[in-house]
């Protein structure tokens, strides 16, 4: 598999002087490798063996070493299903850049990219990890700034590559504590040794691991880069950036609190908790403030981090308290959402870049009036945005019913300060379902409904074969994920309960095809009923009034507008939609606008054009990053007055150096 | 399932849309009366709808199929929760689709098409409808599901039919959480129905009407459907209220007897409803849209310490 992707790095990298071939070549091996790796991952999840590869080398501490567990496996799956099927999309989608840029990097890029993520999510090793997790930002870095001759990829580039980097410095920094506590960088020997560690040290990992895989993930405020970078890259990037890449954040934070670390504290998850709520209810209401379809997906990337968040979080607060069962119940909750998370956003992005390949815009107020142009892309989006709104029957609404269940038992379980968490969590929960389920109102709304508002819309036409086909497959996933989630529980119940935390937990909960049980029958739903139930409904109803009513007759006519002409004006805008909620979270969302008006003379009654700006104020940008820099930049500004550039100054420097040291070594012995 | 349920489930799937024209007249009739008019008959609502079966219909030049087939889903829909919700009888053992949740995101299913099909036909009031509609249900999930949960709790399950059943066995002294979450859920009512003071359902007025702008394209069948669904929903949340937070007299087994007698108390419960409904609308002025969210957040502050107080 890994031989795959190479000779499909390489290959495209050679064939880069002929496109076709360097695309052909580049995602066929692409389509290969996932694939691949779709049956071996499939394999190992429902076998439940556990393959471990260790390669040793010549440097100290570093080893190739990959052990492939139930966990590894289940996010291995995940991002294969999601490669093969982006991959599929490449083929036919990549041909926009025939002649504008090369696409044998792309495709180098690409199979580096994917191999990468495949191999962060085995590694065993942290030095072997670090370098893999550096290989995958530094090509998914590239991917961004694809489209280099935008000023804004490369912005977005650059933003992105420094808070990867910061990032990374926390990690490094969790990952030495551990070395230092246990002299180990193997994941097992470290397991092993931590248990004894002292409060302060697992606080200090538990913070740096939260901070260093929060940026990976987006949480808020960590996710300034995410909004930015995700639309920046070609549309099959931004799906695998959106659906897979960040989720290996959360799979590290899944593999340190509930693999490697034992003895989780209280506060972490109340705080994993906080997080999740505040992510996932700001994450959908920038969503709801933006025109640009892509930026608009990739802020409910954060939104569906934080719904994640709320799973997982719960789960540490069950395992802080030894309530394995219930633990493996939140943590269950939170793998199907980010499975699911990864079916219906890789969708979206694809359905989005198919959009904008027809119409040669990102702005949704362009658009309109798709969904006769472009009626497969348009059923395709349709499903998607009823999955990320969690409407039944389909499989976003399953996996927040299950996050809902495992806080209605936190509300069961504890008293006081615990209980309030948890009781807020679900309500921010609930809000965020309906203002998602508002916010795709308006993007499919607006893109696909009524009349088209521009040229471009009015002369976009229906994407390639290979695209649709690629959409058709997630959407099935998602239909399939949706009815058959019982079984799919059942596998992640293991993965969940395979965990070292979690050992000993008992099912009480029953997943079967015809329906799932939780907690002894606390809850129980069926999801093949719901589905059975609305489409028998829905045929039962169609048949009975058509029979009813067939010698009526149906004429079109145009749109009733009180008397006057019918122009794309009139429908409501994306702005204009979205603009009472907006209003409604003023508090938080700090939204703007400024009015210009010319006039005709210097009267000022005869206004010529009017201008209104609306836009948020960047409150992270305010508030955090900007202090943030300009105190580096007075710290650096400190260090140029050692850095005098005078050669005899360096010297001076060497030389007291040397004899501090001397000193040191003195007092030493 | 065996033989002797089946007259039962086919009364249950049956009874919220063969009842809800008959409230929607009555509520109607009620508000005339105190407005001092005689008002139509409660069977009016019946004979519109007829009439409109038999009507010719007009689509949108604008309109894609999802205009077409959304009257067909959102009808459906209702018809699934109606099935799914306790309406006479608490024996009917639907651990399908009878979680709360389930009920919840099922209404949620239908608002999402009916707003859909509102920016469909491309005129300026259905997106404004569809605009105002998804940001009065957003508001309105939190405070949905905490008053249900509060019940949930409780009765510790998240089935309606068992809540409903649990419920009604309390001794009085477990009172409080539970009209903290009723007062709570009435707010979501109002809401979810488009009634005073979120929306007027009386109103073809553009700068007020939520639901109605949504549906101003529709006519014949389709706006005959579109019409019934509303009134289905609005019986759901009404047999909400009345099975969730006061059931008693709600039937325990399937015998005739039992459930005829829970059948004419169920009439006589949502008759309550329907005038205090009626008083409501005829009494208070339609609020501005913008104060709106405070009355939806007081629904979800609300159960929130009714959640606080169960223990």
């Amino acid at each position: 598999m890994l031989a795959m992707f190479a000779a499909g790095a390489f290959g495209a990298l050679l064939l880069q002087q002929n496109d076709r071939a360097a695309n052909l070549w580049g995602n066929c091996l692409a389509i290969a490798g996932s694939g691949t790796g779709l049956i071996f991952s499939g394999a190992a999840l429902l076998r439940g063996t556990i393959p471990v590869f260790v390669i040793d080398s010549s440097f100290p501490l570093l080893s190739l070493s990959l052990r492939f567990d139930q966990l590894s496996a289940f996010f291995m799956m995940i991002i294969s299903l999601v490669a093969l099927l982006c991959s599929v999309y490449a083929l036919g989608s990549v041909r926009h850049y025939y002649g504008k840029y090369s696409i044998g990097v792309l495709g180098f890029f690409y199979n580096v990219f994917i191999v990468s993520m495949m191999l962060v999510v085995t590694a065993h090793n942290a030095l072997f990890f670090l370098i893999v997790w550096e290989v995958m930002s530094l090509a998914s870095y590239f991917l961004v700034i694809y489209e280099r001759r935008e000023t804004a990829s490369i912005r977005a580039g650059s933003l992105y590559f420094i808070m990867m980097h910061a990032g990374t410095a926390f990690i490094i920094f969790a990952f030495l504590l551990m070395y230092r506590l246990t002299g180990s960088v193997e994941f097992e020997a470290i397991r092993g040794g931590i248990g004894a560690a002292s409060p302060l040290m697992k606080n200090a990992i538990f913070i740096s691991a939260l901070i260093g895989f929060g940026v990976k993930a987006g949480i808020i405020p960590l996710h300034v880069w995410l909004p930015s970078a995700h639309p920046a890259a070609p549309s099959h990037i931004s799906a695998l950036m959106s659906g897979v890449m960040i989720k290996t954040g959360i799979y590290m934070m899944i593999r340190i609190y509930f693999d490697i670390l034992s003895g989780a504290y209280l506060w972490w998850g109340l705080a994993l908790l906080v997080i999740g709520a505040m992510s996932s209810l700001l994450g959908v209401l920038y969503a709801l403030s933006e025109h640009d379809l892509k930026r608009l997906l990739a802020y409910h990337s954060i939104e569906n981090i934080g719904i994640i968040l709320l799973g997982l979080g719960s789960a540490l607060v069950f395992s802080s308290f030894g309530l394995n069962t219930l633990a493996a119940l939140g943590l269950a909750a939170a793998l199907f959402h980010t499975m699911n998370h990864a079916t219906f956003k890789a969708l979206l992005f694809l359905g989005a870049g198919a959009v904008i390949a027809g119409t040669h815009t990102r702005n949704i107020e362009k658009y309109g009036g798709l969904i006769r142009l472009m009626p497969q892309t348009a059923f395709f989006f349709l499903v998607g945005s009823m999955a990320i709104s969690a409407l039944p029957p389909l499989n976003g609404f399953f996996s927040e019913w299950l996050t809902f269940q495992a806080l209605f038992q936190g509300v069961l379980a504890f008293d006081v300060v615990t209980k309030i968490i948890f009781i807020l969590s679900i309500g921010s929960l609930a809000f965020t379902g309906g203002l998602a389920a508002a916010c795709f109102v308006k993007a499919f709304g607006i893109t696909f409904l009524a009349r088209p508002r521009s040229e471009q819309a009015a002369q976009a036409s229906e994407t390639a074969m290979l695209p649709r086909l690629a959409m058709a497959g997630l959407a099935l996933l998602i239909v399939g994920l949706g009815v058959f989630s019982g079984m799919v529980l059942r596998t992640l119940a293991t993965v969940a309960g395979s965990m070292a935390n979690l050992q000993g937990a008992e099912t009480a909960d029953v997943a079967q095809f015809k329906s799932v049980s939780i907690q002894n029958g606390f809850a129980v739903t069926s999801m093949p009923a719901i589905f059975i139930g609305v489409i028998a409904a829905a045929v039962a109803v169609t048949v009975a009034v058509s029979l009813l009513t067939r010698k009526r007759k149906t004429a079109t006519g145009p749109t009733w507008n009180c008397g006057s002409d019918l122009t794309p004006r009139m429908e409501i805008t994306a702005t204009g939609f979205s603009r009472s909620l907006i209003t409604i979270a003023r508090g938080v969302l700090r939204p703007s606008s400024e009015t210009e008006i010319e006039y005709h003379d210097a009267s000022s009654y005869f206004p010529r054009v009017g201008t209104v700006t609306t836009s948020l104020h960047d409150i992270y940008q305010t508030f955090i990053y900007k202090p943030l820099r300009d105190l580096t930049t007075i710290i650096a500004g400190q260090f140029t007055k050692v850095q005098s550039g005078n050669i005899n100054a360096y010297i001076l420097y060497i030389f007291l150096t040397l004899i501090g040291l001397l000193f040191f070594l003195d007092l030493q012995s | 399932m065996n033989i002797s349920e089946i007259p039962y489930w086919l009364l249950q799937i049956m009874l919220i849309p063969a009842l809800s024209p008959f409230f929607i007249g009555v509520t109607c009739r009620i508000k005339a009366i105190m407005q001092n008019r005689r008002g139509a008959p409660v069977l009016q609502p019946y004979r519109d709808l007829r009439k409109l079966f038999q009507k010719d219909e007009v689509i949108s030049e604008d309109a894609s199929w999802l205009f077409r087939a959304a009257p067909y889903l959102i009808f459906a829909v209702t018809l699934v929760i109606g099935a799914s919700i306790p309406l006479v009888t608490t024996a009917l053992p639907n651990s399908y689709t009878g979680d709360f949740l389930v009920v919840v995101y099922l209404v949620a299913l239908g608002t999402f098409f009916l707003a859909l099909a509102g920016i469909d036909s491309g005129s300026a009031f259905g997106g404004f409808g569809s605009s105002r509609e998804m940001m009065v249900a957003a508001l309105t999930e939190g405070g949905l599901v905490l008053s249900l949960l509060t019940l949930a709790l409780i009765s510790k399950t998240t089935n309606l039919a068992a809540i409903s059943e649990n419920i009604g066995s309390l001794p009085l002294t477990s009172f409080t959480p539970i009209i903290l979450a009723f007062i709570s859920f009435s707010i979501a009512l109002l809401a979810e129905t488009c009634r005073y003071p979120f929306d007027n359902p009386a109103t073809h007025l553009e700068l007020t009407m939520i639901h109605e702008a949504m549906i101003l394209e529709y006519s014949g069948k389709r706006l005959a459907l579109m019409e019934w669904a509303s009134a289905n929903k609005y019986l759901i949340f009404i047999a909400l209220g009345a099975n969730l937070f006061f059931p008693r007299g709600i039937a325990g087994s399937l015998e005739f007897v039992p459930v005829m007698l829970a059948l004419a108390l169920f009439a006589g419960k949502v008759l309550l409803f329907c005038l205090a409904i009626a008083i409501i609308e005829s009494s208070i002025a339609k609020l501005r849209i913008f104060r709106l969210p405070d009355l939806l957040f007081t629904s979800f502050v609300i159960s929130v310490i009714a959640i606080g107080l169960v223990n």
